[in-house]
């Protein structure tokens, strides 16, 4: 345990990934920073052992056959509301992302992710914090992108503020929370604040193209 | 007819099977006497004489032209439409109204006439059934609209490219010009709306002439006109109670051939896939495989093929000479496989590229070169923005870093291929860096318009 976070144990955390391989990696590299309570190949494995174990994080992949990331957390997100969930794909896909966020994934990561980055991820997931891949916020900042042709039902829910775009513009230039707040003069707390408003309105928002904007980007 | 005013090319089609067409770009009505024309070798002028003259034998030429118009195919126009010279249309058009008044004259048209007129009918309805199954109406949707030109263009323009009905909507992906296989799209969508209104109006105009032409020869049989009709309802319920006793049959004939063609597109897009994993794939494990100790190489490669596969799943094929987005993955995949290094993209929003755009994604593929040679690390960020005024690019390293006021004036990279090009366009750019923390280079570029497509 090279860095004991605030928490004075070690985060549980569960993995569900269709890869032997990969979870063994992420085993491996994850093992120093946090506790590996379990992990499953399958959604129905996954759906049954995170009830049991009640881990504080989940890392989900994206794609798995019968139903992948999604699945599971359909099945789960009403009866296990403690339990955060952390998407961790290869997947580039617009909807695959947006689709696993609206489903109530806390946060989304690629793959590709280095294991302290990773480590970092879980633990402000498991603070209630989100956390943003770079190619996320760029996919938010899309859809959220001033249309004249999509009408704002909800200016609440269905606009950024300027300070949560530009948030977000820092994060997709690859800027870490520290960054961005020395950047914005603000604390990491706000900058933290910004990132999860987004995501709640990411998740809530019921702006059209949310749902149709990822279809319409495949078809330019 | 001192009316063709300038020799009148005449369009010759390439003999391999010869073969009547119809004519549209040169056309007055639908382009049938200038097809006849071509095909016999003859002045088009002469024909639709031809054609105005044989009006006075009871409408024959109608008739005849309705007929060749309803069977003959049109072929794709070699040539753009070309307006017939109005002289020439002004002076068919009188020799027609004399014809007919002669005709007149001389008697007025007799009965036949009218049975004419109906058999014209008939043809005419059949052909709006008979060209909707024509593939050159396809082909000619999928062209853009014939440019009016000012001056008849010579025989030479250079043929249309013919692509088969079901390419169209693949097209759009591939590297035909996007616009242009939009409005080929939009144009057969249009096509397909208007299908059963041609169906059945073709249908109706068919059936009103038979019945009419049935009419008109019914009297002269013993019962008239009732007995016609009587007959004709027989008819008609006899070719219900065959519909219905061959409906199912065609249900399972057109089942089969719908699950025929589902059949067919799936094996297709499997040989796709077998392609893309036979040649791309396994060639790039091989690769890794004898690469084995070489770590740059064996990251390159798995990089540069995790690019081409990660492309081929997810992103619409466009074009890095068209879009801002497409050249700029395009400039981060080259500095990929020149420098063995990753270099994680991300465009929001997309715009139209022009000189200006072009010497943008230019200092930014310089600005990824510098990150990949200087700040030795294995990760460069580019973020890229399009918004409705301008264009923004940043390209990050947590890299070594340098002194700024330390780079001589001489070091042509930054000063010369991002800092002064990105000033000739009337944009900017900034680079802040610090030794040890990395470097970012921001580039912005006033521009008009986002396109959000």
């Amino acid at each position: 345990m090279t860095e004991p976070s605030e928490s004075t144990r070690a985060l549980r955390v569960y993995l569900v990934d269709d890869h032997a391989m990969f979870r063994a990696g992420v085993r491996a590299e994850l093992g120093a920073y946090v506790d590996v309570v379990g992990e499953a190949s399958t959604v129905a494995q996954a759906v049954a052992e995170i009830a049991a174990k009640q881990p504080d994080v989940v890392l989900l992949d994206v794609h798995m056959p019968d139903g992948g990331g999604r699945a599971v957390l359909e099945a789960l997100r009403r009866t296990q509301p403690e339990v955060k969930f952390l998407a961790l794909s290869v997947s580039d896909a617009a909807e695959d992302v947006i689709g696993l966020i609206r489903a109530g994934a806390r946060g989304y990561v690629t793959k590709t992710i280095s294991p302290e980055q990773l480590a970092d991820a879980v633990r402000r997931v498991a603070d209630g914090d989100a956390v943003f891949s770079p190619r996320l916020a760029g996919f938010v900042l899309d859809a959220f992108a001033a249309r004249p042709d999509v009408p704002v039902t909800d200016p609440e829910l269905d606009l950024l503020t300027n300070r949560e775009r530009e948030v977000l513009r820092l994060l997709a230039r690859g800027y870490a929370y520290k960054e961005i707040a020395k950047e914005l003069y603000i604390s990491i707390k706000t900058v933290e604040t910004h990132v999860s408003n987004v995501l709640r309105k990411l998740q809530v928002s019921n702006r059209y193209e949310l749902s149709r904007w990822a279809a319409d980007r495949r078809l330019v | 007819m001192k009316t063709d005013s300038g020799p009148e090319p005449q369009v010759k089609v390439p003999p391999p099977p010869r073969r009547l067409y119809r004519d549209p770009g040169n056309r007055i009505v639908a382009g049938v006497a200038a097809g006849i024309a071509a095909h016999l070798g003859l002045r088009t002028a002469y024909v639709r004489v031809g054609f105005i003259v044989l009006l006075a034998a009871n409408g024959l030429g109608a008739l005849l032209y309705a007929a060749f118009w309803a069977v003959l195919p049109t072929q794709a126009p070699a040539v753009p439409r070309r307006r017939v010279p109005f002289l020439q249309r002004a002076a068919l058009f009188a020799l027609a109204i004399g014809v007919i008044i002669l005709r007149v004259q001389l008697g007025g048209f007799g009965d036949d006439l009218s049975l004419i007129a109906l058999l014209a009918l008939v043809a005419f309805g059949a052909g709006v059934i008979w060209h909707q199954a024509d593939p050159g109406r396809r082909r000619r949707a999928a062209e853009p609209s014939a440019v009016p030109s000012p001056a008849p263009a010579p025989v030479a323009t250079p043929a249309v490219p013919v692509s088969a009905p079901e390419a169209v909507p693949a097209a759009a992906a591939a590297a035909a010009s996007v616009a242009e296989a939009r409005t080929a799209e939009v144009e057969s969508l249009g096509d397909r709306r208007w299908f059963p209104v041609r169906m059945i109006g073709g249908g109706l105009l068919v059936v009103v002439g038979i019945i009419g032409i049935l009419g008109f020869l019914a009297p002269m049989g013993p019962n008239g006109f009732g007995a016609t009709l009587t007959g004709l309802l027989f008819g008609l319920l006899a070719l219900a109670g065959l519909v219905l006793a061959l409906a199912p049959l065609f249900y399972r004939v057109f089942g089969q051939l719908r699950e025929e063609r589902v059949a067919r597109i799936r094996e297709q897009e499997r040989a796709e896939v077998a392609a893309v994993v036979h040649d791309q794939v396994l060639h790039t494990l091989a690769l890794i495989q004898r690469n084995a100790g070489d770590t740059t190489s064996v990251v390159r490669l798995a990089r540069g093929q995790e690019r081409t596969l990660r492309n081929w799943l997810y992103k619409p094929a466009t074009s890095p000479t068209e879009r801002f987005s497409a050249a700029l993955e395009q400039a981060a995949a080259e500095v990929e496989d020149t420098y063995g290094i990753s270099v994680e993209t991300v465009v929001v929003g997309d715009a139209a590229t022009d000189d200006r755009v072009a010497a943008l994604v230019a200092a930014t593929r310089e600005a990824l070169v510098n990150a990949a040679r200087h700040a030795k690390v294995g990760t460069v960020s580019l973020y890229a923005e399009a918004e409705d005024e301008k264009l923004s690019v940043f390209v990050r390293d947590r890299g070594a870093g340098f002194d700024l006021s330390g780079v001589d004036d001489d070091r042509h990279g930054v000063r010369g291929s991002i800092i002064a090009r990105m000033r000739r366009h009337g944009g900017q750019a900034e680079v802040r860096s610090t030794p040890g923390e990395g470097t970012e280079v921001a580039l912005t570029l006033p521009h008009s318009g986002r396109d959000s497509s």
